[in-house]
C-alpha cells in the first residue's frame, strides 16, 4: 500500500496537507470528502460523475494529470468561476504520480 | 386539499418504493416533486447510467429502474403533484400536516415522509451582481411561458440541450435571439446544433462564443448585459436587451425543508435508525436526505428505509390495530385499482 501527500487549500483558504491512498480507487474528490475538507451536501453532488461540477479544483502543481473527458470538458463548460487550471476533483484518481499535487478548490456554486 | 395517509415529499426511488410498502399496509400514498417527472436523480441526472447494486439486478440503467418503479407501484394509484415543490408545512390540532408547494397546492395527511435525496433542483445562477433586482424584470432562469417573450430582445447564455433548444424555439417567437456561450462547441442533440448553425447562417440567432455575460445594467428593468469575448477582452459588447436567460442546468438544494424545524446535520435531516422518524413525530426522512451514524447513501439503503417507515406510519394512523407482516408470496399483491397479484395455487388430484 502506498499512501502520496497532497496539498489541499479548502474554500476558507486554509491548507491541508493529507495522505491519500492509491489502493482504495479513490478520486481527488472522495480524498476531500474523506478528510471532510469541505461539508458533506457541497462536494460531490452528482456522486463523481463529471455532472455538477461541485468538486471543482484549481490544479497549482505542474503534474502531468489525465486527460479530460469529453465529460469533464462540457460540464467545466457550463460551470462557474472556471479558470485554466479547473478541473473536476473526481476525474482525477489517486496514483503515485501525484504525489505532491497541490489543488485549491474552487468557491462553492 | 388533497388527501392522503403518507405525503411523501420526494419521487426519487426512495419515495417510489414507499408507495409499493404503504399499499401492502392498504396506505395510500401522494407524492411532491419540484421536477415535472417522477425518477428524482435517476430521471434527472443520469436516466442513461448503468447501476449495478440494486440486488437481485446485476445490472441496470436508472430509467429503468425508476420505469420499474413506477410499474410496481401502479396497482396503489398513487397520486402526483410534479413540478411544485413542498414550501411550508403546518401541523394541525389533531397532530395531522398540511404541506403546501410554493404554487399554493395543499396536502393533507397524518404522516409526512420527506424522501427528498439532495434536495429540490434549482436552476443554477450565474455568479453575476444585482441578480435578484433583474428577476421577474426581465432575467428569468427556467422558460414558463415562451410568448412572454413575443417580439422582444432575448439573450440566451449556456451550452447544454436546454440553452440550444430555447433558442431555436424563440426564432419564431422573439425580435431577436442571441445565444452566448464560454465555448464554441455546443453539447447537445446532432440536430439541435445542427439547427442553431443553420439558423446562425440565415441571421437569425446571434451567436456570441467563446465569451461570457459579465454584467446585467437598467433601472428598473433589465435594459442590457455587458458580454465580454474570452478571446479577445477589447471586444467586449454591450447588447441591449428586454430579457436574459441563463440556463446553466440545475443544482440540489435542501431549500425549504431545512426551516420546517427539523434536526438538521450536514446539510442532511437527523433520523432514528427505529424507523427512521426525525426529531419532529410523525414526519420521517428516507433515503439520501437523512443521516445517521453509519449512513450509506445508497439507492438499496433507502429502499430499507422507505420499508420500515411504513411500518411505523401504520402504526402511527392505526395504533389500535393488530397487523403482523405478511410475505408478498403469501398474501400477493392486491391493488387499490382492484387488481390482484397472488401466487399460483398448487392443485390436488390423483394422477389416474
Amino acid at each position: 500500500m502506498t499512501d502520496i501527500k497532497i496539498k489541499i487549500t479548502d474554500r476558507e483558504g486554509v491548507l491541508h496537507e493529507v495522505d491519500a491512498p492509491t489502493d482504495m480507487n479513490m478520486n481527488l474528490m472522495e480524498v476531500v470528502r474523506s478528510y471532510e475538507l469541505a461539508p458533506e451536501g457541497t462536494i460531490g453532488i452528482c456522486g463523481g460523475m463529471a455532472m455538477c461540477a461541485s468538486c471543482q479544483c484549481y490544479v497549482k502543481s505542474d503534474h502531468n494529470l489525465p486527460e479530460m473527458s469529453d465529460d469533464e470538458d462540457a460540464m467545466l463548460a457550463e460551470a462557474f468561476n472556471v479558470q485554466d487550471n479547473s478541473r473536476l476533483g473526481c476525474q482525477i484518481h489517486m496514483t503515485e504520480d501525484l504525489n505532491g499535487l497541490e489543488v485549491e478548490l474552487a468557491p462553492e456554486s | 386539499m388533497i388527501e392522503t395517509d403518507i405525503l411523501i415529499i420526494g419521487a426519487g426511488p426512495t419515495g417510489l418504493f414507499a408507495v409499493f410498502e404503504a399499499g401492502l399496509l392498504q396506505l395510500k400514498c401522494h407524492l411532491i416533486d419540484a421536477l415535472p417527472q417522477a425518477g428524482g436523480q435517476c430521471s434527472e441526472i443520469y436516466p442513461k447510467k448503468p447501476i449495478y447494486d440494486i440486488p437481485g439486478f446485476p445490472e441496470v440503467l436508472a430509467g429503468d429502474l425508476v420505469d420499474n418503479l413506477m410499474e410496481q407501484i401502479k396497482p396503489f394509484e398513487p397520486g402526483f403533484t410534479l413540478g411544485e415543490r413542498a414550501q411550508t408545512i403546518d401541523t394541525l390540532e389533531d397532530g395531522t400536516f398540511v404541506v403546501t408547494t410554493n404554487k399554493g397546492t395543499k396536502h393533507h395527511a397524518p404522516v409526512v415522509a420527506i424522501a427528498g435525496g439532495l434536495g429540490s433542483f434549482e436552476p443554477r445562477k450565474p455568479p453575476l451582481d444585482n441578480l435578484k433586482r433583474y428577476e421577474d424584470n426581465g432575467l428569468a432562469y427556467i422558460i414558463k411561458d415562451p410568448e412572454v417573450y413575443r417580439n422582444k430582445k432575448v439573450v440566451i447564455a449556456g451550452g447544454g440541450d436546454s440553452a440550444l433548444d430555447w433558442s431555436i424555439f424563440l426564432t419564431d417567437v422573439a425580435s431577436e435571439v442571441t445565444l452566448v456561450h464560454r465555448r464554441n462547441e455546443f453539447r447537445g442533440a446532432l440536430d439541435s446544433v445542427e439547427k442553431v448553425q443553420q439558423l446562425k447562417n440565415q441571421g437569425k440567432i446571434n451567436l456570441i462564443t467563446p465569451a461570457e455575460v459579465t454584467a446585467l445594467h437598467g433601472a428598473e428593468k433589465l435594459e442590457g448585459i455587458s458580454i465580454s469575448k474570452t478571446a479577445n477582452a477589447q471586444e467586449d459588447i454591450l447588447l441591449e436587451t428586454d430579457s436574459f436567460i441563463p440556463l446553466f442546468g440545475l443544482s440540489p438544494k435542501l431549500g425549504p425543508i431545512a426551516d420546517w424545524g427539523l434536526d438538521i446535520e450536514r446539510n442532511a435531516i437527523k433520523v432514528n435508525t427505529f424507523d427512521y422518524q426525525t426529531n419532529v413525530p410523525g414526519i420521517y426522512a428516507i433515503g439520501d436526505v437523512n443521516t445517521y451514524p453509519g449512513k450509506l447513501k445508497l439507492i438499496l439503503c433507502g429502499f430499507h428505509e422507505a420499508t420500515l417507515m411504513c411500518q411505523s406510519a401504520y402504526q402511527r394512523i392505526h395504533p389500535d390495530k393488530k397487523y403482523v407482516m405478511k410475505y408478498t408470496t403469501v398474501g400477493g399483491v392486491t391493488g387499490f385499482d382492484g387488481s390482484k397479484k397472488e401466487a399460483p395455487k398448487a392443485v390436488v388430484k390423483a394422477i389416474e
